[in-house]
């Protein structure tokens, strides 16, 4: 749904920006030495210069800046030489400082985009800046009444800004899910929704197409690519019938209830903080050092939508299979250790999005059962014609079990692809139902799958299933009677 | 070492002295306990012949704005009036590693925001030339407990003149270093692009000293510069001979007692006989670098203590509060005092939308072109002679009004605006207290300043005893 037609007919355009926040993937915060592991008891994870405490200083961790660098180039922004980190002031009972330290009139990274495949087209959908921050803490609401946890005080965060040139929910959640999929493939970010490691706030607003840009309000509370593609959805539905019946729009920030299914007021311009921002000066301005730009340009990792050409072009797989290989590193990287073997592209494809996944029934590829060589040297036994496909899978499932490939295809054995050994089982086969026979014969061509069954019974599974096909047909042939 | 000059012995005469002077109200924590202990241990190295710092056995006094674990900072504020740290200022920590033992945190205007130290939460300090008299501000208890002979070295901070200005009423040496030459980690904030950490001493050499000890990078100040920081004594009495000084006639014009005006004029012959080419020099007028300290300083106070919300640590009020926002704003109000609220309500203003461009752009933009005036005015001399003060200490309870109070440091704003480093040396007497001449050097040449100041403090003759 790009586009709300009114009633009267006349057409709104949708416009929406992004802004995420993705935490950067370092083990220790933006501005000290605290680790940034999630799920520490609270407030485990602080010091004096993370809890504010007088006298402290912030001293900038490198490899933050290291990681921004690399988004910023797997992106295509053009990095700053000089960035500036300023202060961002508000009163806030998880703001230790009173401020946030963050980038403002020069953020690390200018311009770039994110380049989203919308089913047979891929999009780029222009950047504004990405900046580092600081994140704040978190404020746990209980029976013993409001307690702080600061924990998360001080992580570093970058924040991508796009141009407001998306055009509905669904380009939006499209936008996100690349944007997470990139992030994570850099190794720049973890992309954890549910840890907030990866949150978005949407601006939104509609026009008249070719009007100035409408009077825009800002969502949060979007905690999954689904919210965002509702929460925009309703909120275009909101403005338009606020516009057409001759309202306006007031600038402020709503609210996703998804439960609810609507957003709500939370707070309006007129209690907008006036954040007077100003360059920190307790941190030098950062010179991004040309070693760490070119050393990370060079050690860029293939990113997804790279990934998903390549196998589609040079790999032949359909659009299916290589969104679904792509969707997280950890398929990819299981897949392609899997082609390393030597595996058929398809045929690995098959087994890792069909087998493999069944097996895990939605847990991470961390946990695989079967190693990618495993795997790969199961297929190469199917490809060579040692192994028939069911076998395959009963040797799979055998090393699920915990097998070594070696016993697992010792345990199924070899397929039989003895010509003399099928036939003998093909002709016991018919002559034990003469009334199939007769049936094939009278054009219920079907029934080949019920003597193959039976041929398989009979062989323990083991006969190779296209000999077994093909001597059917021709021992089936041979007793059709002259007419 | 005989037992006169052993740690513990003159650990104990300093904490005899402090409690003697205990009108002077110059500490606001005395740690007699913890210095004994320290000296007794440094004592017991000596004594095995274990390696000891340049300074060992010196007794040495903290402004309050300067944390150190194990003992109570309160910047001064009621805010902080209970306040432990968890650790100590790398200045601190430094001098300490040298062999100095901290005898006890000493008063200071609120958070470093006054020039008379009145401006305590825990009242005045006293001059110990006359109590009727102000012994300066914001580091006056620093600069009390030098002149009273307590310790010979104590640290100040100086943001806008708040070393010089309290050693140039208590008669003793201060040095405000290149901003970067000393970390700030430890420094309870006021202005962080003006604070900077240095000695507050009896003589130049013990200022050298004290410099040499604290001065250097450090990781939890990456502000602090990694600019090689030379032993400062060393080259201390090489003499001024072809060095050249600009004397700054036109900040003698008005407005200065004839005392600091002889003292200038006196110094600057007494540098040309010691073989120094003095010249005189003019620079912007210091009205326009008062005016940006007064907006910049405070527009960083603004949100430097914007963490003093009663929350995590400090003064949170006691009275049943309905909202997060009336927690913060009875607790604030309750802790901090007049003179702070004024400058958070000033810079909060100054960093305002719609103002920021009028107000801290503008401010900046003085700034800059100061700092320029300053350098290219540094290209042709080594050091810039002046005054440090209009006159000498004023009388307690004279400063009423802010404007007159700011006058007082129109002298020392210029070289905290421009980063660059600044000693007061005394030289003489008028109507029976202190005065003395402020020299300005070029970034990270406090040697240069420290050979000239020790000569100006050989040629003075001063007589160093408040007592």
């Amino acid at each position: 749904m790009s586009d709300a037609t009114t009633p009267a007919g006349l057409q709104w355009e949708t416009v929406i920006g992004l802004e995420v926040h993705c935490q950067l993937a370092t083990t220790t915060k933006l501005f000290c030495g605290c680790p940034t592991r999630f799920g520490l008891a609270p407030n485990a994870a602080t010091c004096p210069v993370c809890l504010g405490h007088p006298g402290t200083l912030p001293a900038l961790n490198a490899a933050a800046v290291r990681l921004a660098v690399r988004v910023g180039l797997a992106l295509g922004c053009e990095l700053q030489t000089v960035s500036v980190f300023a202060r961002k002031s508000y009163f806030y009972a998880d703001l230790p400082k009173g401020y946030q330290i963050t980038q403002y009139e020069r953020p690390i990274c200018l311009g770039g985009a994110v380049p989203v495949d919308l089913g047979d087209l891929t999009r780029e959908f222009p950047l504004t800046r990405i900046h580092m921050e600081e994140d704040a803490g978190k404020l746990i609401h209980g029976e013993r009444g409001t307690e702080i946890d600061l924990n998360r005080a001080g992580t570093p965060l970058i924040e991508i800004v796009s141009e407001p040139t998306l055009r509905s929910g669904d380009e939006a959640a499209a936008y996100l899910k690349e944007l997470r999929a990139i992030v994570m493939a850099l190794g720049a970010s973890d992309g954890h929704l549910e840890e907030g490691s990866f949150r978005c706030d949407a601006n939104v607003s509609v026009r008249r197409p070719g009007a100035a840009l409408g009077t825009k309000v800002e969502l949060k509370n979007l905690n999954s690519f689904g919210f965002v593609k509702r929460a925009i959805e309703f909120e275009v539905g909101r403005q338009t019938a606020a516009l057409e019946a001759g309202g306006s729009i007031v600038q402020e920030t709503r609210l996703w209830d998804e439960a609810a299914g609507r957003t709500r007021a939370m707070r309006g311009k007129e209690d907008a903080h006036d954040y007077r921002y100003f360059p920190d000066p307790d941190l030098l301005p950062l010179i991004l050092p040309s070693e760490i730009v070119e050393s990370e340009r060079a050690a860029l990792p293939e990113l997804p939508g790279q990934r998903r050409a390549r196998y589609r072009d040079a790999l032949g797989l359909g659009r299916y299979d290589a969104e679904v290989l792509t969707a997280d590193e950890e398929t990819s990287r299981y897949y392609d250790a899997v082609l390393a073997t030597g595996a058929d592209p398809k045929t690995a494809a098959n087994w890792v999005n069909t087998e493999l996944k069944g097996r895990l029934d939605g847990r991470p590829l961390s946990e695989a059962p079967v190693t990618a060589e495993a795997l790969g040297q199961l297929l190469a036994a199917l490809a060579s014609g040692r192994i028939s496909g069911k076998l395959a899978k009963d040797g799979f499932a055998r090393m699920c079990a915990g097998a070594s490939v070696a016993s697992a295809l010792a345990a199924v054995g070899e397929q039989v692809s003895d010509v003399s050994a099928i036939d003998a089982a093909v002709s016991a086969a018919l002559d034990a139902t003469p009334s199939e026979v007769a049936a094939f014969h009278g054009g219920k061509t079907k029934v080949v799958g019920f003597f193959v069954g039976q041929v398989m019974k009979a062989m323990k599974g083991r006969a190779n299933p296209e000999l077994v096909n093909s001597r059917l047909l021709v021992l089936l042939q041979a007793r059709r009677q002259p007419q | 070492m005989t037992g006169n000059d052993l740690p513990t012995a003159r650990i104990a005469r300093a904490i005899a002295v402090a409690e003697r002077h205990a009108d002077l109200n110059a500490f606001l924590s005395l740690d007699a306990a913890g210095a004994t202990a320290a000296a007794q241990a440094l004592t017991r190295r000596l004594e095995r012949g274990d390696r000891v710092g340049p300074l060992v056995g010196v007794p040495i006094a903290v402004k309050d704005n300067l944390v150190v674990e194990g003992m109570k900072t309160t910047a001064g504020s009621r805010i902080l009036s209970d306040f432990q740290s968890k650790f100590t200022a790398t200045a601190v920590r430094r001098l300490i590693a040298a062999g100095a033992v901290v005898v006890g945190k000493t008063n200071l205007d609120e958070f470093g925001m006054g020039s008379s130290t009145e401006r305590s939460a825990f009242g005045p300090t006293l001059n110990p030339w006359n109590p009727r008299y102000v012994p300066g501000g914001s580091s006056g208890g620093s600069a009390a407990a030098v002149a009273a002979g307590i310790v010979p070295i104590a640290l100040g901070s100086d943001t806008g003149g708040s070393i010089r200005q309290p050693a140039a009423y208590c008669g003793v040496v201060g040095l405000k270093p290149t901003w970067g030459r000393v970390s700030r980690y430890g420094l309870i904030a006021y202005a962080s692009s003006l604070d900077t950490v240095g000695p507050i001493a009896r003589t130049v050499r013990d200022a050298a000293r004290a410099l040499a000890a604290m001065a250097g990078d450090d990781p939890h100040d990456t502000t602090a510069s990694r600019e090689p920081a030379p032993d400062f004594t060393t080259t201390l009495d090489d003499g001024v001979a072809g060095l050249r000084v600009g004397v700054l006639d036109g900040w003698l014009d008005d407005d200065v007692t004839p005392g600091v005006r002889s003292a200038v004029r006196g110094t600057a012959n007494q540098l040309a006989s010691a073989g120094a080419d003095v010249r005189s020099v003019s620079l912007p007028d210091v009205s326009a670098a008062l005016a940006a300290y007064y907006v910049i300083a405070p527009a960083e106070a603004s949100s430097n203590l914007a963490r003093y919300d009663g929350v995590r640590f400090g003064h949170r009020t006691s009275v049943p509060v309905t909202s997060l926002a009336e927690l913060y704003s009875r607790s604030r109000g309750e802790g901090f005092g007049p003179e702070v609220i004024r400058r958070i309500l000033l810079g909060t203003f100054a960093l305002s939308a719609g103002y920021y461009d009028a107000y801290y752009g503008r401010a900046q933009a003085v700034r800059a072109e100061l700092t320029r005036a300053f350098l290219a005015a540094l290209m042709d001399v080594d050091v810039l002679l002046g005054p440090t003060t209009p006159g000498p200490a004023p009388l307690l309870g004279e400063l009423q009004d802010p404007v007159t109070m700011a006058l007082l440091d129109k002298f020392t704003i210029s070289a905290s605006l421009a980063g660059i480093p600044a000693i007061h040396v005394p030289t003489g007497l008028e109507r029976g207290l202190p005065v003395g001449v402020q020299l300005m050097g070029r970034p990270f040449a406090e040697a240069t300043l420290l050979k000239v100041a020790r000569t100006v403090e050989i040629h003075s003759g001063f007589e160093r005893s408040a007592s």
